[in-house]
Parts: C-alpha cells; sequence; structure tokens
C-alpha cells in the first residue's frame, strides 16, 4: 500500500477540464518528482491533494484513508502538508510567528518547541531572522520560510510547489540539498519543479505531465536518460 | 482658553467612543475584506441590550457587560456563520467579495426595522446611577460616561492587540488576514476564524452600547448615525488599522466638539467631512494604513 495514492481525478477550473484521469502513487520515504511545461496541471493536483480545489470525479488516499472528501485543514491533520508556488508567507508576520503558524495543527501544536528545534537544524538562517517581519526577507530566505513553515506541521509528506521558482542558482542549490535532508530524516517528499535535472537527479521517481495527463513515469535516472524529455525540458 | 481645552477633553473622551466603535468595523474588515454595512445596527442591537439589561434587572450599566458582550459575541458569531458564510463560499476566488456587503446591508434594514417593529419608534432613555455625573478638574468639567467610556476604549483595544499578538487564535486570525488560502494550508479553519473575528467585532459593539447608554438615546436607526461616522474613521485612520480607528475616532470627535464652540453644529459635519477627503487626497490609505497592509 503506498502511502499517498491518486487514482483516476478529474479536475475543472469552471468548465475547462484541466486534470484529465490521472493516477499516481508515492511510496513512503521516496522523493517523487512532478515535472512539466507551465499550465501542466501540477500545481492544480498538488491543490486537489491538499483540498484547496474538489476533484470533480476520482479518488485520493492517504495512508489507506480517503482524504479527497476533506476540507485542507482536515487534511493537514492527517499529515498532507502543501508548501505553496510563490511561497505565500504572512508577510506582515515575523518569521517566528509564520512558524508557530505553521505548527496550528492540534497534532503539530503540542510539539512546538521539537518543530523549532528541528526547523532551525535544518534551516539556522530562520532562527537568526526570527524576529523580523516575513515581507522583509530576501526571496531566498523566504523560500526557507515557506519550508520550514511546512516542517512545523509535522507533514508525514511534504508537498512543494516549485521550491526554486525565481531563486539564484546557488540558491537553487541549498533548496535543494535542503530537500533531501527533509526526506533524509524520514519525510516523504512530493516534488513539483520546472528544474528538471536538480529534482529527478533527487528523486526515486517521476511522473511527466503534458496538458493535465501523465505522459511518462519512470524511475528518475530513466527519465533524465530519456531522449525526449532531454529535448523538451533540457534543451539537450 | 478654557473653552477650548474644555473642547479638547470633550472631543478626546467622546471621540475616543467612536473610535471604540470603528475598532470593531475595522477588524472585521480587516480579516474578512468585507464592509460590514451592519455595523451600527450591531451597535442598535447593542445598546437595545444594554438598556433592557439596566432596565429589566436593574444592575449598572457597565456591569451589565458581562451579558450583553457575550451575547453580542454570540449574535456576531451566528450572523456571519448563518448569512455571510454562504455568500463567501460562494464567492471563495474573490479576495474582497463585494456581494456581501449587498448581504449586510440587507441585516441592516431588517435589523433596523424588526426593532421598530417590537420596540416602537420611540427615543428612550435610561436614568443610570452615573448619567450626568460630572468630575471637576479645576475649571474642568469631566463627564463621568464619558470618561469611562475613554478608558473601556483603551482597555479594549490593549486586550485585542494582546490577543492578536500572543494568542493561538489572535495569529490566526492575522495568518488567514494575510492569506487565506495559505492559512488553510496550513490547518486553519478559516470559517471558523471568520466566525470568531466577526463575533469579537460585534462584541466590541456590546461594550459601546453599555458605555454609550448612560448618555446617549436608543431607538431603531441610532446606528445609522455610528455607522457614517465609523466608515468615516475607518477610512481616515486607515481600513484595517487599530491605530487608525482610534486616531480617527478621536479626530471626529474632537473636530465635532472643538468646531461647535465657533459655528452651529451642523456645519462642523462639513468639516469632518473636509477633512476625509483632505486626507484621502493626501494620503489615499488613510493615515495609518500601509501599501504592504491587507
Amino acid at each position: 500500500m503506498s502511502l499517498l495514492e491518486i487514482k483516476n481525478i478529474n479536475c475543472f477550473y469552471g468548465d475547462v477540464q484541466v486534470i484529465y484521469d490521472v493516477s499516481m502513487h508515492v511510496n513512503e520515504g521516496e522523493i517523487i518528482s512532478m515535472i512539466g511545461a507551465n499550465g501542466a496541471g501540477k500545481s492544480t493536483i498538488l491543490k486537489c491533494i491538499s483540498g484547496l480545489i474538489r476533484a470533480q470525479s476520482g479518488e485520493i488516499y492517504f495512508d489507506g484513508a480517503p482524504i479527497h472528501h476533506l476540507r485542507p485543514e482536515q487534511i493537514v491533520d492527517r499529515g498532507v502538508v502543501h508548501v505553496p508556488e510563490g511561497r505565500r508567507l504572512f508577510t506582515l508576520m515575523t518569521v517566528k510567528e509564520n512558524l508557530e503558524v505553521g505548527a496550528h495543527n492540534p497534532r503539530a501544536h503540542p510539539h512546538m518547541k521539537e518543530g523549532f528545534d528541528a526547523v532551525h537544524a535544518l534551516l539556522p538562517r530562520l532562527k537568526e531572522r526570527e524576529g523580523q517581519l516575513a515581507a522583509t526577507l530576501s526571496g531566498g530566505e523566504q523560500q526557507m520560510v515557506a519550508i520550514g513553515r511546512g516542517m512545523m506541521a509535522r507533514p508525514k509528506i511534504l508537498m512543494l510547489d516549485e521550491p526554486s521558482l525565481g531563486l539564484a542558482p546557488v540558491l537553487i542549490k541549498e533548496i535543494f540539498q535542503t530537500i533531501k535532508k527533509i526526506a533524509d530524516r524520514g519525510t516523504t517528499v512530493l516534488l513539483v519543479e520546472q528544474d528538471v535535472q536538480h529534482s529527478l537527479s533527487l528523486s526515486s521517481r517521476g511522473y511527466v505531465l503534458e496538458h493535465g495527463r501523465v505522459v511518462q513515469e519512470g524511475t528518475g535516472k530513466e527519465l533524465l536518460d530519456n531522449p525526449q524529455i532531454r529535448e523538451a525540458y533540457l534543451g539537450i | 482658553m478654557d473653552t477650548i481645552l474644555q473642547g479638547i477633553v470633550n472631543g478626546t473622551l467622546i471621540g475616543s467612543i467612536y473610535g471604540l466603535a470603528a475598532l470593531g468595523l475595522t477588524l472585521i474588515f480587516g480579516v474578512i475584506k468585507v464592509i460590514n454595512f451592519a455595523h451600527g445596527s450591531c451597535l442598535m442591537v447593542g445598546m437595545y441590550a444594554a438598556y433592557w439589561a439596566v432596565k429589566l434587572l436593574g444592575i449598572h450599566p457597565y456591569l451589565a457587560m458581562v451579558i450583553v458582550v457575550p451575547a453580542l459575541f454570540f449574535f456576531g458569531y451566528l450572523m456571519q456563520d448563518i448569512v455571510i458564510k454562504p455568500v463567501l463560499k460562494a464567492q471563495s476566488d474573490v479576495r474582497e467579495p463585494t456581494e456581501v456587503i449587498i448581504v449586510t446591508t440587507g441585516v441592516w434594514y431588517i435589523l433596523d426595522n424588526v426593532t421598530l417593529m417590537i420596540f416602537g419608534a420611540e427615543y428612550r432613555v435610561i436614568q443610570t446611577s452615573i448619567s450626568g455625573k460630572i468630575f471637576e478638574l479645576g475649571d474642568l468639567i469631566i463627564s463621568k460616561p464619558k470618561f469611562y467610556g475613554f478608558i473601556a476604549t483603551i482597555v479594549v483595544s490593549l486586550a485585542l492587540v494582546w490577543f492578536l499578538k500572543y494568542t493561538k487564535m489572535g495569529k490566526s486570525i492575522r495568518a488567514a488576514s494575510l492569506d487565506r488560502e495559505a492559512a488553510s494550508l496550513m490547518g486553519i479553519n478559516q470559517y471558523r476564524v471568520y466566525n470568531i473575528a466577526f463575533g469579537i467585532g460585534t462584541a466590541i459593539m456590546g461594550v459601546v452600547g453599555c458605555a454609550l447608554i448612560p448618555f446617549y438615546y436608543v431607538f431603531p436607526t441610532v446606528g445609522v448615525i455610528f455607522d457614517v461616522k465609523c466608515f468615516i474613521i475607518v477610512v481616515l485612520g486607515g481600513l484595517g488599522s487599530i491605530p487608525g480607528a482610534l486616531i480617527g475616532g478621536v479626530i471626529v470627535g474632537l473636530i465635532e466638539s472643538m468646531g461647535a464652540q465657533f459655528m452651529t453644529s451642523t456645519w462642523t459635519e462639513l468639516i469632518v467631512y473636509v477633512v476625509f477627503l483632505a486626507v484621502l487626497f493626501v494620503k489615499p490609505a488613510g493615515l495609518f494604513g500601509s501599501k504592504l497592509d491587507w
């Protein structure tokens, strides 16, 4: 039984269908990449999993139990945590407060102190920036807060939507190292990325999306060696 | 000189009570991004609740807060939950759902007219033990109920700031006000946060109601007077800003009481609007409105 299992979901924005019959699964301890061009439906799938939008049909199971009918806060409570695209920090709150809000759910709240220790060990910069308003941080630091805030929720699976978006190459490397560390400490990671090279080389498996459909899946290495993918996403 | 000083004192005291009334409005707007047109009517409900609590139970108007404030909290909580939430849900992808304004306007008419039907149109005054009581400070005359209203404003504002800054619920309210979708992803039930924020905004009207009845008439459309004042104050101070609401209230109170010494009080209304427009002209976000905020 997979940790997260998506079965034949279809999603619509209004009358427009954006996800066609997508199925995928994530096993415990894996890092899974979802890659594809802009508008392929990657973010929509994450939003479906985290309950922000509801699939018209299909089922999503987490830990063996259906979650597709739950509200976002109930899904967070199960341990499925979504770090949204564009960081979406609480800009006028301090870094510390952002992290505290991350531990809002009843499963994480009693362990707030351990959460802080773990996040500070993972991202020491956040300790230094503790009292600063999130809006005043640099892009890389904001992304760290977004990841830290997600970790505060004690995720069993952490879903990251384009964590490298808009960051300098040096920072992108740092973010991917952080993701590796998170996975090494036992959190399953579902990664949506445009940086195909980095994300696939980190991942055990990957899914390629095109126009709302899964067109290819395989191990990270298989996909990286695939000539079509090399041409479409790496330009080689 | 004495009359000017007296005017400043009177204006600050009554203005602070206006500010407290505006505080509820600014809190609700800041969190839910909804202008509550029924805000004055909520104050009217608070005043009637205070009136009847004092009249029927014979208790001190400030003691009546113990009953009136929780009652108004639940009134606001349920109003948001039953009336506004369905519209908000239907508009969940809009940042500032304007349809809700229409709904709150409907609530305003219904509340005012149901009150008219039940209690009649007469102006009610209640003699309380502090009505008309004063302190004398040298030549200054300070109205006791207004002074206590001023104290209530300070206490409620500090309590609200403390609540928003240091409690778990307060932080959730701030988070949801900044980014409702991200707040959902952090496990915050946004509609519950809205209910509570709306309840607090209305509960503050209970405090204002109790502070007003020792010296103010109660009648079914009393809310309209405060509605207009609150809107001016809140926009003047900056929508969603707590200090903005308080300072805006004091400014309006000062203009009213100082202006009345030099001209007929109808003219003071004009000055309020001129100052209002002048501030918006220079600082469109209001005195304390921030570009980053809300």
